[in-house]
């Protein structure tokens, strides 16, 4: 029999009624906005701020459509674009480096449609415009300064334990040791074993002790290995969050990619020179000497210092050591439970390190905080406009200025240094001074902005165009089988906007091509059906049990040629970068709804058209 | 429409066309090996515009005064976009940059619109990953067809997409088309495509043997293919429809993309008729192997 329940229509009634609601938000324009926010980023935007831009909007006359407090952000919505340049240059006037401004659009999706987590698709760079890097962090490099290091404590080490070390070498990703006496050799053993732990309890080193030989060899353990790793892409991942911040990009992604890459996504940046030299730059950090009183002025500089009582001190012009050679800094405690610093240096920071205290000790040694900054100065240009320009300069600030008690080498620590969150904050600059492990471009894309506009008109014609076409064949090749079909194949488009709204899927420009090539494909389920219908029809089957039929007869082998392209698509899901995710998510998402729709939903539609009525032809 | 065409009559001639359109695929891989794109080569990619029609030999020479040797400029998409691709074994990720700083000092109306710049380790890795990913979508295949039909429909249809892949493969190789990321994503949706065709003939085939007794093999597969040829048609028709949209319509960037799916679409509908019959047939299949009843159905019943 024919006949098809009620709760298939609810159900469909249903669905498409989401898929309707959740791609609504896609049909409201998006507005020119600004953003704005503090220029520290420790500091988040408030109500002060709010007041502040809204009072210098009023006075300079700009209309603007909303403003608002939107997570750090103060967010302004307009009605033009000339609206959002003029809030833009007035903000920056007023406010100058005091603030970040960004410029970027909003969605204008209304508020009950917000309120049930809808909104418009979000657009991939190749759409939207912007930059995309991939930098991947050099691990090796870290790990070799790490084995440089250990080197040198354990000689050190060894040293002061007057046990005689025959050689000692650092050979590709091992450190070998050979002792002369059996006796020296097990004390270094036991040693080195006493060592052998990392912070999470995990062995940190593969020993192969050799007893024939009074050989020790020593790598570091796999663990300790991805504690390293991890370690120091977090670290950079950290850096690179608060550079980008500096750039003002309104929905920045800076993500850890694999297990020692990071992408960096800013949508709708333009200069990527300056972007790039933003996240590539490294603030640095410089271990000096303070200078005597009686020095020469030639050979000492004054800093500026906050907790001198005159606000700044003088350093030597030497430089001992610079921030590159440190390899960590953690805050901790000394013994008698006050906050202290824990710094470890490379092989060749430590050697400059011992070098320059040795003979120094009860002098002070500063630790100097340099950072490249940029400053925006109001001028006026040749016809006597205010222009804003932009200067870069380097900053330079004492952070730490303590005693030195003995000479150092590659590990020492810094004590007296305040409050155990004091302590942290100074490590934190001590490692954020240099990268935990440098890193380097390795993939970069870089999407202009008309490029992005040609290819959503580009695209969104090319939607229309293959959707226009297949159904003017259907509907001249089926006719009222064709309509259903058609019916079904728009429900289609408007699910797959829906869903992919409702997801936060990505539409990329191979997405779009994927919802164009679901578009012809997705007819196909159609067609099967109405070629078994036509077929049972044929046999002699009345046309109420023929469509029953080819309904039913369809749908196994509808199911397995869609399971295999779901297939196809997860694999490309995985292998897949960017944009070619994109299309992998429109295509599976299209192959989930063109089954439904093709499936369920044209069974509604023939079966209204036919369902109830005594027919004896069919025209399939 | 109803079709009698007597498909199995030609199955020698479309064995020999298949076979040798296979040999001079592989070989031109083996000798040409593929123009591959730079999200596979590695390099630089740097596209602009200009107000006019652009003046392809003034970009070179100002491509070679600062410096370049080996590098391309082509018009892309209109004569007055260009697109300069740099290709450069060291990585230097500031390429793009630079290129485009000469550009604007020369003409200031020069406008960006992309730049690409892709590290040569990247481009090795994307392209393992790319092989990789088509052997594990065709072994899961595989895997589904063979617990869904019946090994010899899984060998079927592997060959047939084998044969598709490779005959694409082979035409990107033989006229140096760009090869690229796009490409590779539109090889993987025909390997979709081709088997959604592949499994509506051999569901047929199947149901077909299990029908009907007393018939020679050749000609069950025979009636088969020409009960599903106006499905198969009609589908591949709508397809090209929006694939030929895409390609006229939807811009550069994924020219090479519709293009290789028109291919795909265009011999995937070739094999699906002949590679899967012809290599059923070859595996001599039998009543026998469809005898196996399968839960078909069962858990299907309540359908519309």
């Amino acid at each position: 029999m024919n006949r098809f329940s009620f709760w298939k229509y609810g159900l469909i009634l249903f669905v498409l009624g989401i898929g309707i609601i959740y791609s609504l938000p896609n049909l409201y324009p998006s507005k020119p906005a600004i953003q704005v926010a503090y220029t520290d980023s420790g500091k988040s935007a408030d109500q002060s701020l709010l007041n502040q831009v809204n009072e210098i909007l009023n006075s300079n006359q700009i209309l603007s459509e909303s403003t608002g407090l939107k997570e750090n952000n103060i967010v302004a919505k307009f009605n033009s674009f000339e609206d959002q340049l003029a809030a833009k240059a007035a903000l920056q006037k007023n406010l100058l480096d005091e603030v970040i401004v960004a410029l970027n659009l909003e969605p204008s999706t209304p508020q009950w449609l917000r309120d049930i987590g809808a909104g418009p698709l979000k657009l991939g760079l190749d759409l939207s415009g912007g930059v995309h890097f991939l930098l991947e962090v050099d691990i090796e490099n870290a790990l070799d300064n790490r084995l440089e290091s250990l080197l040198n404590e354990y000689r050190k080490k060894f040293r002061d334990k007057r046990i005689n070390v025959e050689s000692s070498k650092k050979d590709d990703q091992d450190i070998v040791f050979s002792f002369i006496s059996d006796e020296d050799y097990s004390k270094a053993l036991k040693i080195i074993s006493e060592d052998n732990v990392t912070a999470t309890g995990a062995l940190l080193y593969d020993l192969k002790p050799n007893a024939i030989r009074n050989l020790v060899q020593l790598a570091f353990s796999k663990e300790a290995i991805k504690e390293l790793r991890d370690y120091a892409v977090g670290q950079n991942l950290m850096t690179l969050r608060n550079r980008v911040n500096e750039l003002g990009v309104s929905e920045p992604i800076v993500q850890r990619q694999g297990s020692s890459r990071i992408v960096v996504e800013l949508p709708g940046v333009q200069d990527t020179t300056a972007a790039k030299k933003i996240i590539g730059k490294t603030a640095n950090l410089e271990f000096r000497l303070e200078a005597s009183s009686t020095a020469s002025r030639l050979r000492k500089e004054e800093f500026w210092f906050q907790d001198e009582r005159n606000g700044s001190a003088d350093l030597e012009k030497n430089i001992i050591v610079s921030g590159d050679r440190v390899t960590n800094a953690i805050s901790g405690f000394d013994e008698s439970g006050f906050a202290q610093v824990n710094i470890t240096l490379d092989m060749q920071g430590g050697r400059a390190m011992q070098k320059a205290t040795n003979g120094n000790i009860g002098r002070r040694l500063g630790v100097l905080f340099v950072e490249q900054k940029n400053k925006s100065v109001l001028s006026l240009d040749e016809n006597g406009n205010e222009v804003i320009k932009q200067s870069s300069y380097i900053e330079k600030k004492i952070i730490s200025l303590a005693t030195v008690q003995a000479v150092l080498g590659t590990a020492f620590r810094i004590t007296g240094v305040g409050s155990p969150q004091e302590a942290s904050e100074l490590a934190l600059l001590l490692r954020a001074g240099a990268l935990a492990a440098p890193m380097k471009f390795v993939e970069e894309r870089t999407v202009g902005p008309s490029l992005g506009k040609e290819n959503i008109e580009l695209g969104i014609q090319s939607i229309i165009i293959g959707l226009l076409s297949v159904v003017a064949f259907m509907l001249f090749y089926y006719r009222w089988f064709g309509l259903a079909a058609n019916f079904a194949l728009l429900a289609n488009v408007v699910l797959i906007t829906g869903f992919m709204s409702l997801l936060g899927a990505t539409l990329t420009l191979p997405g779009i091509a994927g919802i164009v090539l679901t578009i012809g494909m997705a007819v196909d389920a159609n067609v099967l059906i109405f070629s078994r219908i036509r077929e049972e029809f044929k046999a002699g089957l009345d046309p109420q049990s023929a469509i029953n039929e080819g309904f039913s007869r369809a749908f196994v082998t509808i199911f397995d040629a869609n399971v295999t392209t779901l297939i196809a698509s997860l694999v490309l899901y995985t292998i897949g970068t960017g944009p070619i995710k994109g299309f992998a998510i429109t295509l599976s998402i299209g192959i989930l709804t063109s089954m439904f729709t093709a499936i369920l939903g044209t069974r509604a539609i023939v079966n209204l058209m036919y369902g109830n009525k005594n027919i004896q032809e069919l025209r399939v | 429409m109803n079709f009698n065409i007597p498909f199995m009559r030609f199955r020698i001639m479309a064995s020999i066309l298949s076979l040798s359109l296979l040999v001079i695929s592989v070989a031109s891989l083996g000798l040409r090996g593929l123009n591959f794109g730079l999200d596979f080569s590695g390099g630089t990619l740097i596209e602009v515009s200009y107000e006019e029609a652009a003046d392809l030999s003034k970009v070179r020479d100002l491509m070679t005064n600062n410096g370049f040797d080996d590098f391309q400029v082509v018009n892309f998409g209109s004569n007055s976009d260009v697109l300069i691709k740099v290709a450069d074994k060291d990585g230097n990720s500031q390429l793009g940059d630079i290129i485009f700083n000469f550009l604007q000092e020369a003409d200031s109306k020069t406008e960006l619109k992309r730049i690409e710049f892709v590290g040569p380790q990247i481009g090795s890795e994307l392209r393992d990953q790319g092989g990789l990913g088509m052997l594990v979508a065709l072994g899961m295949i595989l895997l589904y067809v063979a617990f869904r039909f019946q090994y010899k429909f899984a060998l079927g249809a592997v060959a047939a997409l084998a044969h598709d892949v490779l005959i694409i493969l082979g035409l990107f190789s033989i006229f140096a088309w760009d090869f690229d990321l796009t490409v590779l994503a539109a090889l993987l949706a025909v390997i979709g495509y081709s088997l959604n065709d592949t499994i509506v003939v051999s569901d047929r085939i199947r149901e077909n043997f299990r029908g009907e007794r007393g018939f020679e093999p050749e000609e069950i597969v025979n009636r088969s293919l020409n009960q599903t040829l106006s499905r198969t048609l009609i589908t591949s028709f709508t397809t090209l429809l929006v694939l030929f949209a895409l390609f006229f319509f939807g811009g550069e960037m994924i020219r090479g993309f519709s293009q290789a799916l028109i291919i795909g679409v265009l011999v995937g509908t070739y094999s699906s008729i002949y590679v899967v019959a012809n290599m059923l047939l070859a595996l001599s299949i039998t009543q026998e192997d469809m005898a196996i009843p399968e839960p078909e159905g069962v858990e299907f019943d309540d359908m519309p």
